[in-house]
């Protein structure tokens, strides 16, 4: 668990508002829950206006709660238990998974390049505003460790001057290419996969190849008789 | 090893295209009409008879959880909610599914409903998928758009699926915790029962499956249980998704026969230990939560769930982290019991507390600086959170720690004899 509070007062904008796209898209994510049941999508919007405004304000947490007639505390209390949720600004944030896996492949050197080229400490903005850094916990991406993930990407297979050159890209404006930073396309063994080879598994020769054994007699359900109670 | 014509996941690294047209010709959604009209009885006697244990870390048999559900509708409709949280460290399996195959676990999620009796199914991601999001969005889309599902789809019973995602909290993949996240509550676990089977969702029926345990149905079904049922070994059925990590020459994610051998498994598909096979110190089989075994019991054991339960540890989800000898185990656990201080929701005070004060101990056990009599007391205070917890956090903090403790105390005393002589140099 850690301790983690809205931004001070002086740090909140003084309104928030979905754009006309975001509220129709809230709209229809709302509706996906039973009727009565609209709190479940408080998680989805509070990340909806993260992705607008870059971090979760407090006249962010007030509108939601207003939208799906949830009380102001429940809200709160969502945006502040999910680590995903900034409550800062944080510009452009590289997110440096450090758990095992990902330590035993060397992501000491992925945080030594942050530390470097954005702030000395995580979670803090650089100079110019623009970035900023943290450790997270397993992002799902194991065997391509270390990785890091910015915004709605990962990128995978990297070391610490790979690092260094994303966040130089970065800085000019570059695209980064999202994924393996090697030659691997997603989690097969680098330099080629041991399995999956086989093309009959590819040309449609499978359709109908199996099929559904029927029922022993014994088995098969019963024909009701009309009236019968189910 | 497995032959490629017994894998369920032939799509798992992208190589051909996600969409419907690419996963009908490979299979997917083939006449799954014949399937629905086993019915659910019918449906859930060939998972029993599969002998398919569930794939989130617990090895539930699957079918027998299916058999939970109320065999009648009554006022409360019922749920499947699909568990795609994944993240127990060192597991990346359900990510492929849901970015290169998709459609396998569309299609299981349609049948499992139906073997269950809901028209309602919810695939709870984790939050940081957000392009796996995407990905099973559009497939979830096109299965809509070709009346696969859907109301009035061609498969006659009517079927919603709805793709909800989390915002990173590691136990909203507790299958409690992820219902309270689902209906919009901060993640903490229920106390238990009422199990979900009987309050779920909403309070409704409810059951959560793993998104693998889900996807593999299907094909179970159309082939057979005997077929999934002959490979592997007796209650350790089936093919299995492994995700390699750590040092190996090449790590990644691969679909096996359950039971094969750790070190076949290493050296067929990964390109060995990194240094080579004696080079080998430490292997921890089955995600984060579950003890290390040391390089001799790797030697030859075997990638199931009971021969891994024989050495004190467990298959959990499949995840496999290999250290080499150059690896501080000391510290490789260490980082774990923070990551478990991290996650701990906070509601009982053994896991908040104590994943804490484990957490600080093991940091000064990794410079030596402790008594040796702290090892035993470390293992005591574990020994008093395992089991005492609302979830099984609690227990996945202890677990890694026992297992260091159990093969590499003499490590940590040594540790331990340096730094004091260190210090009264
Ligand atoms: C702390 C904790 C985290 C868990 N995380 C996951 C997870 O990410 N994915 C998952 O499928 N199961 C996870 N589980 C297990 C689930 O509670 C549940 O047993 C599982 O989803 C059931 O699916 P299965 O029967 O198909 O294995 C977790 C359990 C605990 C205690
Ligand atoms: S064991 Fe830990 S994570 Fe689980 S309910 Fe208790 S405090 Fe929360
Ligand atoms: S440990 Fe880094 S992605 Fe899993």
């Amino acid at each position: 668990m850690s301790l983690r509070r809205l931004a001070p007062p002086d740090v909140q904008p003084a309104s928030f508002a979905f754009n006309a796209e975001n509220a129709e898209w809230a709209r229809a994510t709302i509706a996906k829950y039973p009727p009565g049941r609209q709190a479940s999508a408080v998680i989805s919007l509070l990340w909806r206006g993260q992705e607008q405004e870059g971090w979760v304000s407090h006249p962010m947490v007030e509108s939601i709660a207003t939208m799906l007639s949830m009380p102001f505390i429940r809200v709160l209390e969502v945006a502040t238990f999910y680590t995903m949720f900034n409550l800062h600004p944080v510009g452009t944030l590289i997110q440096v998974c450090t758990t095992t896996p990902c330590w035993l492949r060397g992501s000491d050197a992925v945080v030594a390049a942050c530390k470097k080229h954005i702030h000395p400490h995580e979670k803090t903005l650089s100079d110019d505003g623009k970035f900023s850094w943290m450790e997270v916990e397993c992002l799902g991406a194991c065997v391509n460790a270390p990785m890091l993930q910015i915004g709605s990407d990962f990128y995978e297979d990297i070391d610490g001057p790979v690092t260094e050159q994303m966040i130089a890209d970065l800085r000019a404006g570059k695209a980064l290419k999202p994924g393996p930073q090697n030659s691997r396309k997603s989690s097969e063994p680098d330099g080629g996969a041991t399995t999956l080879t086989d093309g009959a598994l590819y040309d449609g020769s499978i359709i109908g190849k199996y099929k559904v054994a029927p029922l022993a007699p014994a088995e098969a359900p019963k024909p009701k008789p009309p009236g019968a109670a189910t | 090893m497995l032959a490629d014509k017994d894998r369920i996941f032939t799509n798992l690294y992208g190589f051909q295209s996600p969409g419907l047209e690419a996963a009908k010709k490979r299979g997917q959604w083939d006449n799954t009409k014949a399937i629905l009209e086993l019915g659910p009885e019918g449906i859930v006697d060939i998972m029993k008879k599969s002998g398919l244990r569930g794939r989130g870390g617990a090895g539930f048999p699957t079918g027998l959880k299916w058999s939970f559900m109320p065999k009648e509708v009554k006022e409360r409709p019922h749920y499947l909610v699909v568990n795609a949280d994944e993240s127990e460290p060192g597991t990346c399996k359900d990510r492929d599914i849901l970015r290169h195959d998709p459609h396998t676990l569309i299609e299981g999620c349609l049948v499992a409903s139906f073997a269950m009796r809901a028209h309602a199914c919810y695939v709870y991601l984790r939050g940081e998928f957000i392009r796996e999001r995407e990905a099973l969005q559009r497939a979830v889309d096109e299965a809509y758009a070709a009346k696969l599902i859907g109301k009035n789809n061609i498969h006659g019973w009517d079927f919603d699926l709805y793709v909800h995602h989390g915002a990173g909290a590691y136990i909203c993949g507790e299958e409690t915790a992820l219902l309270e996240s689902l209906e919009g509550k901060k993640g903490q676990p229920r106390l238990k029962p009422p199990f979900p089977a009987n309050v779920g969702l909403y309070g409704c029926p409810t059951t959560v499956n793993n998104v693998e345990s889900i996807a593999v149905a299907p094909t179970i079904i159309r082939r057979g249980a005997d077929w999934f049922a002959g490979i592997g070994r007796p209650n350790n059925t089936g093919t299995k998704v492994f995700c390699i990590s750590g040092h190996v020459n090449k790590p990644c994610n691969v679909e096996e026969e359950m039971g094969i051998p750790l070190r076949e498994l290493i050296e067929k598909h990964c390109g060995g230990v990194r240094g080579g096979w004696d080079n080998l110190l430490a292997v921890i089989p089955g995600g984060a939560s579950v003890p290390l075994l040391p390089k001799s019991i790797c030697d030859d054991v075997l990638m199931d769930f009971d021969s891994l339960k024989a050495v004190q540890t467990g298959l959990g989800t499949a995840a496999v982290i290999v250290m080499d000898k150059s690896t501080d185990v000391i510290k490789a656990i260490q980082r774990l019991a923070y990551f478990y201080k991290h996650e701990s929701c906070g509601q009982c005070t053994p896991c908040r507390e104590g994943t804490g004060w484990m957490w600080r101990v093991m940091t000064r056990m990794v410079k030596g600086d402790a008594r040796v009599s702290e090892i035993d007391l470390l293992q005591e205070v574990s020994k008093e959170i395992e089991g005492h917890t609302i979830c099984a956090l609690g227990d996945a903090a202890a677990w890694p720690i026992q297992g260091l403790i159990r093969h590499f105390r003499p490590e940590i005393e040594k540790r331990i004899a340096e730094f004091s002589k260190m210090a009264a140099e």
